[in-house]
């Protein structure tokens, strides 16, 4: 112990001036590098950890939105493609409606004619029987009343008005009595002789 | 049981008297002989194996410091994690958390401090080195005065020195009739007595950490040379078990009072920083 008590009476709260000198310098060097070059190194790391990872976020914000947007996208066109659809089924009916419509009209018109036609054909056949009985009736008739009354009654041509007036007569009552039959009076006009 | 207290304890063997009784530490653990005496401008410089190392401290956390900062990557590595660690903990739960919005001008300084007293500090317990440089009075002291002119310079700054002096002798708050008991109080507080507890606090704690670690590793070393003399030696192994207990509450200390002198310079900035504290 003697050997180290040897510098005197030691105060350890009286330091030398040289040893605060030494211990300034000291941290002085340690405190330049440190400010100088560390620090400002791991604030450099620090902001570009914050730069990555706002950064990664960004990306990710941006992958959502594109994907919402798509999503949006599909939707919309779905809906699209589901009222085109129905467009269309709508109008495929409102044209099979319409064909058939087409159709029976066209049938109805087609009936009606063949009907008309029928009606026609029977109506001039009618006439043409008519006309050639009314022709047989009256010669059958002036023939049968001849030789009933006698030869004389040919050679008096200005009888035959009689003859006419008696089958005109007949031809009335005929074409108003049948009218159940469906007879009509407009094939059959007066004095048509 | 530490090499450098056993070698050292060997010393003292051959320096006591043999077969005598223990002789305790003095306060000449603190005071190795001079490896080297130099005098500038009449100012004895005096390198002893104290000042050696606090040079290898600084060397090593500045080596460190640089090699770790150097290619940082955004994914750190181990050493950029610790070293990040350490930084952040200045700069978010130091310098932020008790200084304020205003913190970022004073995030490098307080980093320094940090950085320089850990690994100080650190010293008293590494193996060969075993004394930590603040159980130097002069290094605590230089620290303290730097954070007392900072500290002091900021609050002159922003309040001027007239706001300032004004700020510090007349409390807000304080009822006019005990200004004659606060006023000097908090003149003798902020100006003297600031950087003085500052400073002691970090020395005295590891000074007595120092001291407690010598006295039970020379005590080991004591008991165990009783061996064949007498049974005192069985109590060696206490002696040793609360040397290894003190050791491990000494890195504790280590990191705390480099934690508390940091948050402290914090709060004196901060007291300068802001408006009417």
């Amino acid at each position: 112990m003697h050997i180290f008590a040897a510098e005197g009476e030691q105060n350890p709260l009286l330091p030398p001036v040289g040893e605060i000198i030494v211990g300034l310098i000291t941290f002085a060097i340690l405190a330049f590098v440190v400010i100088k070059f560390v620090f400002p190194m791991i604030e450099k790391t620090f902001q570009e950890r914050r730069n990555a990872i706002e950064g990664g976020i960004e990306r990710a914000e941006a992958a959502q939105a594109e994907a919402k947007a798509a999503l949006e996208q599909y939707r919309a066109q779905l809906a699209e493609a589901r009222t085109e659809a129905a467009q269309i089924r709508d109008a495929a009916r409102a044209e099979g409606q319409q064909i058939l419509e087409e159709l029976r009209t066209q049938a109805q018109e087609e009936s009606a004619r063949i009907v008309a036609r029928g009606e026609e054909q029977l109506a001039a056949s009618r006439q043409q029987v008519v006309n050639e009985l009314r022709g047989q009736i009256g010669s059958m008739a002036v023939t049968l009343a001849g030789r009933v009354v006698g030869e004389s009654l040919e050679d008096e041509a200005r009888r035959r008005g009689t003859v006419d007036r008696f089958l005109d007569e007949l031809d009335a009552m005929s074409s108003s009595t049948p009218s159940s039959s469906g007879g009509s009076t407009a094939y059959v006009p007066e004095g048509d002789r | 049981m530490t090499s450098s207290a056993s070698a050292l304890a060997s010393v003292l063997a051959v320096e006591s008297d043999p077969g005598g009784g223990f002789v305790s530490p003095s306060i000449a653990e603190f005071y190795p002989p001079a490896l080297a005496e130099f005098s500038i401008f009449g100012i004895d410089f005096t390198i002893t194996r104290i000042t050696v190392i606090s040079w290898i401290a600084t060397a090593a956390i500045l080596a460190f410091l640089v090699l770790a900062s150097r290619r940082m990557t955004v994914v750190p590595r181990k050493s950029q994690f610790l070293l990040e660690g350490g930084y952040s903990l200045v700069r978010d739960n130091i310098a932020r958390d008790v200084i304020g919005p205003k913190y970022k001008p004073f995030v490098p300084f307080l980093g320094a401090l940090f950085f320089f007293i850990i690994a100080n500090n650190a010293m008293s317990i590494i193996p060969f080195f075993q004394i930590s440089p603040m159980s130097k009075f002069a290094y605590p002291l230089v620290l303290a005065i730097l954070v007392y002119i900072l500290y002091n310079a900021v609050a002159i700054k922003n309040k001027g020195l007239g706001g300032y002096l004004k700020e510090v002798a007349v409390p807000p708050g304080v009822p006019p009739v005990f200004l004659i008991l606060v006023t000097p109080i908090e003149l003798l507080q902020v100006f003297i007595i600031r950087p003085f507890t500052l400073a002691v606090r970090l020395f005295a704690n590891l000074f007595a950490g120092h001291m407690l670690l010598v006295v039970f590793s020379l005590g080991t070393v004591y008991l165990l040379g009783k061996v064949g003399e007498n049974f005192s030696f069985v109590f060696a192994p206490f002696s040793f078990l609360m040397a290894l207990f003190m050791t491990f509450f000494e890195v504790l200390v280590i990191v705390l009072q480099a934690y508390v002198f940091t948050v402290l310079t914090a709060t004196y900035l901060n007291g300068a920083v802001e408006e009417g504290h």
